[in-house]
This record gives C-alpha cells, sequence and structure tokens, in this order.
C-alpha cells in the first residue's frame, strides 16, 4: 500500500529512522525527564534545550481509533485501522499511527500494542501490533 | 492579566450577504465573491468607498486552491477597495479567525467598516479531481510540514480520521451512540427541507442514516458536510457610527479564541478539542451565560463536532450532548436550543464557517422566511475542530 513519507530534519529523523535498531525513540528532556512529541529543538514543558531522543518499550494501548473504509485511492486496500497510541512510559505521550496484524474488528480502545517497524526508502514507520 | 473592558463589544454586525450556493456553480470563484461582498455593502447601507478593511480566513494562502480561491490582496483590487488594513492566513482561530481579525481591526482603531468574506469552491475542484482535498496533496513530495507529516505516513488522508477518532473516544467515555450522532444529520436536513439555498432538502430518516456508507468508523457519509461553491460576506462596523444604518445592528459581545493546548490534531484532547478552551474563554468576557443563548449555529464540518462545541460552550454538561441531542426535540426550529437553522454545513453546503454566522444574522433580523425561530435576541456561533476553533456571542441591540 502506498504511503506519503515525511521530509526528514534534523529535528524528526530520529523518530522516523530508529526503527532501523529496532528502536522507536522519542524526544525527552535531560532537564525535567519528560518525554514530548512531536520532536523539536525545545522541551515545551520546561523550556530546556538539553532534549535527546531516547529509546522507549515500544509499548502502548489504543486511546482511539478508526476503521477507514474509504477508498482514497485505487492503490489503497481498505478497511484499515488508523489509531493514537498512547505510550506506557508516560500519560498523553500519544500519536498517530496505524494498527497492523489482526483483524480490523479486534481493535478496540485500551487494547495493549507493541511497536512493529515498516521500512520504505529510508523511513521506518513505527506501526503497531496487539501487544503479545 | 486581562483587562477589563473587552473591545469587540464595540463592534457591530451590520449587513450581510451570499452568493448561490452551487454543486457546482457556473460563477467563478471571485464572481461569487463579488455577488456577495456587495450584497453585504449594499446590505450594511454602505457604499464601497465606507470600506475600509478586509478581513477572510483562511485567504488564498498564495495558491489559489478550491478551498479558498479568493484572499483579500484579490478582493480589495477587483472591487477597487481603499483600505486601512486587510488580511488573511489560514492560522488563526478557524473558520471564524477573519471575523475575529477584522473586529480586532475595529477595536483598534485601524477600520471604521471592515468586509469579512469567505469563498469556496470545493464542488467544482471535486469534479475535476477527486483527491483534490486530501492531506496528502497539501506538499509536493515528501511531507514537511509541521502538522500532516505526522498523519500522512499512515494514510490518514483525510480529515474525517482524525474526527472519528474524537468520535470513537466519546462514545468510549460518554457512552454517545451512533442513533445520537444521527440526531445532528436529521435535524440539519429538516431544518434544510426549509431553506431554499440548502443542497439537500429531501426527508432523512434514521434508516437512511444507518443505511448510509461508512467512511471511517464510527462515521458515515452522512456525517460529513456536503461541498459546494459559495461565498459569503459580513460587514462589521464600529459600534457607535453604525445607529443610523438600516439594519439593528448586531453586538459581538464576546469572542473566543483560546488554544492552551499544542496546535495539534492528535496531541489535544480527543473529547474536548480546542473548544472547550474556546468557549471558556468567551464566557469570560460577558455577564451572560449558556442559560441566555437562544439559538445556536454550531459547525457540522462531521456531524461529531456540533456535539463537542454544545458540550464546550455549555449549552449541555459534559459528555450529555448524546442525550441533549436524542429525539431532536431540543435542538428542532421550535425547540429550547434551535441549532444550525438553515441546515447546517451537513445538508445546507460547505460553505465553511462564514455560512453560520450569516443564518445567524437573518435569524436575529427576522429574516429567515420559512424556518425563522420566535427567540433570537441573543445567539452564538462557533466553527472549527481539533486544535481550529473560534466562537461569537451575538446580542441583538
Amino acid at each position: 500500500m502506498p504511503r506519503k513519507l515525511p521530509a526528514l530534519n534534523a529535528d524528526n529523523r530520529a523518530f522516523w529512522q530508529g526503527g532501523e535498531l529496532a528502536e522507536l525513540r522519542i524526544h525527552r528532556c535531560t532537564a525535567c525527564s519528560l518525554f514530548f512529541h512531536p520532536p523539536a529543538p525545545l522541551c515545551p514543558h520546561c523550556a530546556s534545550f538539553k532534549v535527546l531522543p531516547t529509546a522507549v518499550s515500544g509499548k502502548g494501548t489504543v486511546l482511539s481509533y478508526t476503521v477507514n473504509h474509504q477508498p482514497w485511492s485505487p492503490e489503497i486496500e481498505v478497511p484499515y485501522v488508523v489509531a493514537i497510541i498512547e505510550l506506557v512510559e508516560q500519560q498523553g505521550l500519544q500519536f498517530v499511527s496505524n494498527v497492523v496484524g489482526i483483524p480490523v474488528t479486534d481493535v478496540h480502545i485500551g487494547l495493549p500494542v507493541q511497536v512493529s517497524f515498516l521500512n520504505i526508502e529510508d523511513v521506518w514507520l513505527p506501526l503497531f501490533e496487539k501487544a503479545q | 492579566m486581562m483587562i477589563d473592558h473587552h473591545y469587540e463589544k464595540d463592534v457591530v454586525i451590520t449587513g450581510i450577504g451570499q452568493s448561490e450556493v452551487g454543486r457546482p456553480s457556473n460563477k467563478s470563484a471571485m464572481r461569487l465573491t463579488l455577488d456577495a461582498c456587495l450584497e453585504a455593502i449594499n446590505d450594511a447601507g454602505l457604499q464601497r468607498s465606507d470600506i475600509d478593511g478586509v478581513a477572510c480566513w483562511p485567504g488564498d494562502n498564495n495558491n489559489g486552491n478550491a478551498f479558498s480561491p479568493v484572499g483579500p490582496s484579490a478582493l480589495k483590487s477587483t472591487l477597487g477597495l481603499n483600505v486601512n488594513w486587510f488580511g488573511g492566513g489560514y492560522e488563526g482561530p478557524g473558520p471564524l479567525a477573519g471575523v475575529i481579525n477584522g473586529a480586532m481591526a475595529i477595536a483598534a482603531g485601524l477600520c471604521k467598516h471592515v468586509l469579512v468574506f469567505r469563498t469556496i469552491t470545493e464542488a467544482s475542484a471535486r469534479l475535476v479531481d477527486k483527491q483534490a482535498g486530501a492531506l496528502t496533496n497539501k506538499t509536493q513530495g515528501r511531507d514537511s510540514s509541521y502538522a500532516w507529516q505526522w498523519f500522512t505516513p499512515f494514510n490518514v488522508l483525510s480529515g474525517i480520521n482524525l474526527m472519528a477518532m474524537y468520535a470513537q473516544r466519546h462514545f468510549h467515555e460518554y457512552g454517545t451512540r451512533p442513533e445520537q450522532l444521527a440526531q445532528i444529520a436529521m435535524t440539519c436536513r429538516q431544518n434544510a427541507m426549509r431553506n431554499p439555498k440548502a443542497l439537500f432538502r429531501t426527508p432523512m430518516t434514521l434508516d437512511d442514516y444507518m443505511e448510509s456508507r461508512m467512511i471511517s468508523t464510527p462515521l458515515r457519509m452522512f456525517d460529513c458536510d456536503v461541498h459546494c461553491d459559495a461565498s459569503t460576506a459580513i460587514i462589521l462596523s464600529r459600534r457607535d457610527i453604525a445607529q443610523d444604518q438600516p439594519n439593528r445592528p448586531i453586538r459581538i459581545e464576546a469572542m473566543g479564541a483560546a488554544l492552551n493546548q499544542p496546535w495539534s490534531w492528535d496531541q489535544i484532547s480527543l473529547t474536548k478539542m480546542a473548544a472547550f478552551d474556546v468557549g471558556q474563554m468567551m464566557w469570560s468576557r460577558t455577564d451572560y451565560t449558556p442559560q441566555d443563548v437562544d439559538s445556536a449555529q454550531l459547525y457540522d464540518g462531521f456531524s461529531i463536532l456540533t456535539m463537542i462545541w454544545l458540550e464546550a460552550l455549555g449549552l449541555c454538561p459534559v459528555g450529555e450532548s448524546g442525550t441533549f441531542v436524542e429525539g431532536g426535540t431540543r435542538i428542532a426550529l421550535n425547540g429550547s436550543l434551535p441549532i444550525n437553522t438553515n441546515g447546517g454545513q451537513l445538508s445546507g453546503g460547505r460553505t465553511h464557517g462564514l455560512g453560520y454566522l450569516h443564518e445567524a444574522c437573518l435569524q436575529m433580523w427576522g429574516r429567515a422566511e420559512g424556518r425563522q425561530t420566535t427567540n433570537n435576541r441573543v445567539t452564538t456561533v462557533a466553527a472549527g475542530g481539533g486544535p481550529l476553533g473560534g466562537s461569537l456571542l451575538l446580542v441583538r441591540e
């Protein structure tokens, strides 16, 4: 299924390429120790520049989801699941991804999930599967 | 510190105009815009030479996209206006940002009469390219946008996927049900049937809704607004000089534009969006309360957004919009809180933001003909979804 890839830069590269080493990397502030997303040069909590992409467990839960049935283009296979995943490391640490590998009807809010990377060109998309 | 005087109260609405609402229209985007703007100027009892400011959301953003093909610069030149201030741009508190900016220009003493407009030609665009509005088409090549790069790689190609996740979370937290969501669509359709300009005017039953195509669970086709070609215009005037104009002035009693969360579609509260920040700000700037509101025009780009706006503006308790709208009695034209009286964007057409304000003014001036409500001295208009949100509290003087 075709996907539009992100343009890489110094801020987002660790997130999009961490999967090469099987790591989900989320920006963390070394001053206040809080994680944040999307990645940026400055911690939005304490305004410190001392931020580092940091490997997390890759474990999370489905905060919300939708089963997309609309064939937006002929190349796109439906249905597929778009979800907002909240990572176990910190409440509110969340981002959009896809839940893959299980029937779309098995996805529900609260489902424990684990990251699984999909490599396209120089990008490793962090997708999520049902946790073992 | 917030100062005590809230300057939007010095600004009133004195005229409105709207082009035909086509699906599609044969007129050019500029012609639609001129039809709306000249009607509004005339309605306000003004001449072109009286207009000294132009505001628009989002303007043409230098790309002429069907989402907003005409901006303040092009209109100013075409209409031959001499202005003290003009402005547009996407980044702001949503579809009412032009009104909010225009009101600020008057309150700051830059202008006496600001022409606010919004043109959209998405119906024509879809005839040529079904994917004209896809999020993947906002950038060329790889996605370099601050907002969309986090969504397009996961095949979020339309905003509906994001709104659907707001709806799913609302269902989960509050027990909201599909037939309650359906009521927004059915109420809009009932109102549209009384509005000759509305696009969809045939009856819609609950069965019709439930049988409509699933787009992105739990949102169906009838939860989505309908594309149109149209332009809407509003004249804002300085209150102290507007008293002799033909329409009884409608005061901007309060505005809401706050965003106390990240500008993002997935980092904000999924069940509150920017809307709750907006509502809190609006009510902090007035002595009126939600109990004073006679009717409401609430953004229905997707039905779930209307539900969230009802809660965000305090028009029903948090989490209870489902039971509030159930059965449709309260929100009907003869109910205690009529909403989206022209059919909203779901059935009336996606005039995108200013259409709600146009309808609010028609109601407050008693010009809504077959859909006229009885109580309409105080009304509220809100528009936007996700991180986009703005609201107005309007009082007829």
